[in-house]
């Protein structure tokens, strides 16, 4: 173990000095999470902020709901949101235009606007079709698919209260303006509520922090095991099996490098991510118990890769075809939810996976949630290690 | 004396190659001993089954008493080893090269410290010891290559062609310090092609070719191998026959003739009877201008056992 811990301490100290290491385990996937979070996640969370414009060209009961309630709900419930009334179609037209066009200099500009028409609440009131119409900018896609998503819910409402008038009346009921009110102020029976957004996921900068952070331990893995192979290219691996020590020792000193640059990569990223693009990675003790066992799996495949190859520029090639293979069938570019059933197969042989799994388990706030992917990590861990072993004796031995 | 290394019938084949064919020698402490051959002869094979770096395929090496295997902790302490290629870690320090390896063979702390020190005077690094291993010359790096073999003060040391690559003043400086190495009592293995440094350095020399060794012994008695003697060419004016005859009359002089611009005389040793040849000469009433000694030379012998130049 004293051998081993000298190579490790030398290789650290040889990693250390020469900042690969800094760049391949910290800066690389933070920059890397911070330019894909910037692009990818416009729309998450509270960060939308957008200005839809009304045109009430009815000015009754029903249209008053859409505009009280239902748009004013909107802007109740998103901060950056806003609701403007336009006097007519042909400017809301005019500013949704100018809001999607970035050349404009339009202060006025709107994302997406709704126009009431003539009529509007007579119609829905007896029963006859009538449109809601929605303006929206191609360039501007996000709001316009807000914008057409609330119309459609307020239509389904209208729907809904016209089965519940007609079912009133067929049976007898008899129906007067104020019965229409009545049924669209009763509130619906049923509420669904998405259970796994609000308590399994993580939030979208967090999902890329951790993907290219567990991306990027292979990388840095890959660093500490093909040490082995530069001894060998730089003649130093004969004088360490010309030393009085193990071929085991010099195997531990390099994965034990390995193992503790991954560690403290993915330590740094943790706290980094947090501070500076502010993840959420979860509980700390849950984080240490996932990081710790996908540093165990990582150094065990990144050896065994390594292992086949006979020169370091060979292992490099293999190990970075293997890193970005695992990361993205493992979902560090993209969830693996929205994938194929193939990919979402594969991924269970990938720690990616795993990794990411467990993170999303813990956001339930439950350290004994993130278990089971770090079980499954290990013995990821097991297996690649004990066929490393083998393989990479045989690079010892050649 | 006593035998510090003794191999027996070492034998290593890669495939259908055989490297290393029923080697065996052995070192005495205190002795330098060389293996000469050509490139590709079986020097380096061999020696990294002494080093316990290969496992022979037959024979046996014990070094100090004890027998070398690649998991023989006890006999790797007793040996020291200068791989042929720079064994050095370039973005390191010397001081932190040679204290990595000093704590691999189990230097204790105070001990580690005294010996960088006297290695690094012995390499002459002491000014540089604490720069980075990549800003040195060839020359420097070879040196530290040495002296991180000599750190735990081995009871064997095998030197596997050190001064390859090295220009002219840094390789004397390597061959004066191995030439110190082996009189200070320690058993050096000296690996090469290059005749002149094995018969400066040598001992004794096992000569390699084609993964057999084809002879050994001291250089006079590899050259006795050859039959041939010395010969010494005197250019000279005065009277050559009453020179001739003189000589002619020296001890161990096999053979005095004339030759047009003087005499040639044919010896045995030419370094035993050089004076008197000349003061016989002196005697006959000759000037000598010139005096050219002639003598065969290990690259003789390689010539003569193997029927192939030493670089070929």
């Amino acid at each position: 173990m004293r051998d081993a811990l000298l190579i490790a301490g030398k290789d650290l100290r040889r990693r250390l000095r020469d900042r690969s290491a800094y760049i391949v385990g910290i800066i690389a996937p933070l920059g890397l999470a911070a330019i894909f979070s910037f692009v990818f996640n416009p729309i998450s969370d509270s960060s939308f902020t957008g200005t839809f414009g009304v045109v009430n060209n009815d000015g009754g009961q029903v249209a008053a709901m859409f505009v009280d309630q239902v748009l004013g709900g909107l802007a109740d419930s998103q901060k950056g949101v806003t609701i403007v009334s336009v006097e007519s179609e042909a400017d809301a037209r005019a500013r949704v235009e100018a809001g999607g066009d970035p050349a404009s200099n339009a202060t006025n500009g709107l994302s997406a606007a709704f126009v009431i028409p003539t009529g509007f609440s007579n119609a829905v009131q007896a029963g006859q079709g009538t449109t809601l119409a929605v303006i929206g900018s191609p360039v501007n896609s996000t709001s316009a698919a807000i914008a057409t998503a609330v119309a459609e819910g307020f239509a389904d409402e209208v729907s809904a209260v016209n089965l519940e008038v007609r079912t009133y009346a067929a049976s007898g009921g008899v129906v007067g303006p104020s019965t229409i009110t009545d049924a669209a102020a009763y509130p619906s029976p049923i509420a669904v509520g998405d259970l796994s957004a609000e308590t399994r996921r993580l939030d979208d900068t967090t999902t890329m922090t951790v993907g290219m952070a567990i991306m990027f331990l292979f990388f840095v893995a890959q660093e500490g095991v093909l040490g082995l192979l530069e001894e060998r290219r730089d003649g130093t691996l004969a004088r360490l099996l010309a030393a009085p020590i193990s071929k085991a020792s010099i195997l531990g000193g390099k994965a034990l490098a390995a193992y503790v640059l991954g560690i403290a990569s993915m330590t740094v990223l943790a706290v980094a991510s947090t501070l500076l693009l502010h993840a959420h990675w979860g509980n700390p003790v849950g984080v240490a118990i996932l990081i710790l066992a996908a540093t165990f799996a990582a150094v065990g495949i990144m050896a065994v890769v390594s292992g086949f190859a006979k020169t370091d520029e060979q292992a490099n090639t293999y190990t970075a075809i293997v890193a970005i293979a695992l990361a993205i069938f493992g979902g560090s570019f993209f969830p693996v939810s929205q994938a194929g059933s193939a990919v979402q197969f594969l991924s269970k042989f990938t720690p990616h996976a795993w990794f990411i799994r467990g993170l999303g388990d813990l956001a339930s706030g439950e350290i004994a949630a993130v278990v089971p992917s770090a079980l499954v990590l290990v013995a990821i861990g097991v297996a690649s290690s004990a066929l490393a072993v083998v393989v990479v004796r045989k690079v010892v031995d050649r | 004396m006593d035998g510090v290394l003794r191999c027996e019938g070492l034998t290593k084949s890669f495939g259908d190659l055989v490297a290393v064919d029923g080697v065996s020698f052995h070192v005495d402490q205190g002795e330098t001993y060389g293996l000469l051959g050509p490139n590709g002869a079986g020097k380096t094979t061999t020696i990294s089954m002494i080093a316990g770096l290969l496992t022979a395929d037959a024979g046996s090496v014990i070094v100090a008493g004890n027998r070398v295997t690649t998991r023989s902790v006890a006999a790797k302490a007793a040996i020291g080893l200068v791989p042929q290629d720079l064994a050095i870690y370039p973005d390191l320090t010397a001081r932190e090269n040679i204290r990595f390896f000093g704590k691999l063979y189990r230097l204790g702390s105070t001990e580690l410290v005294t010996r960088t020190d006297e290695v690094l005077e012995i390499i002459g690094l002491s000014d540089r010891a604490d720069d980075r291993v990549e800003s040195y010359s060839g020359g420097m790096k070879r040196r530290l290559n040495i002296g991180i073999g000599l750190l735990h003060e081995p009871t064997l040391l095998i030197l596997d062609e050190p001064t390859v690559g090295v220009d002219p003043q840094s390789r004397n400086a390597i061959l004066e310090n191995v030439e110190q190495l082996g009189k200070r009592g320690m058993a050096v293995i000296y690996t090469t092609h290059y005749m002149e440094e094995a018969e400066r350095l040598c001992d004794r020399v096992g000569i390699i070719d084609g993964g057999r060794l084809v002879a050994e012994g001291t250089r006079r008695e590899l050259v006795a191998l050859v039959g041939s003697n010395d010969r010494i060419r005197v250019r000279a004016s005065g009277n050559l026959d009453a020179a001739v005859e003189r000589i002619g009359r020296v001890g161990s002089v096999q053979q005095a003739a004339r030759t047009p611009d003087g005499i040639e005389v044919v010896v045995e040793d030419a370094g035993d009877v050089i004076a008197e040849i000349l003061e016989a000469a002196a005697e006959a009433g000759v000037a000598v201008a010139t005096v050219d000694i002639d003598q065969p030379d290990l690259e003789d012998v390689f010539l003569h056992l193997t029927g192939k130049a030493l670089r070929d």
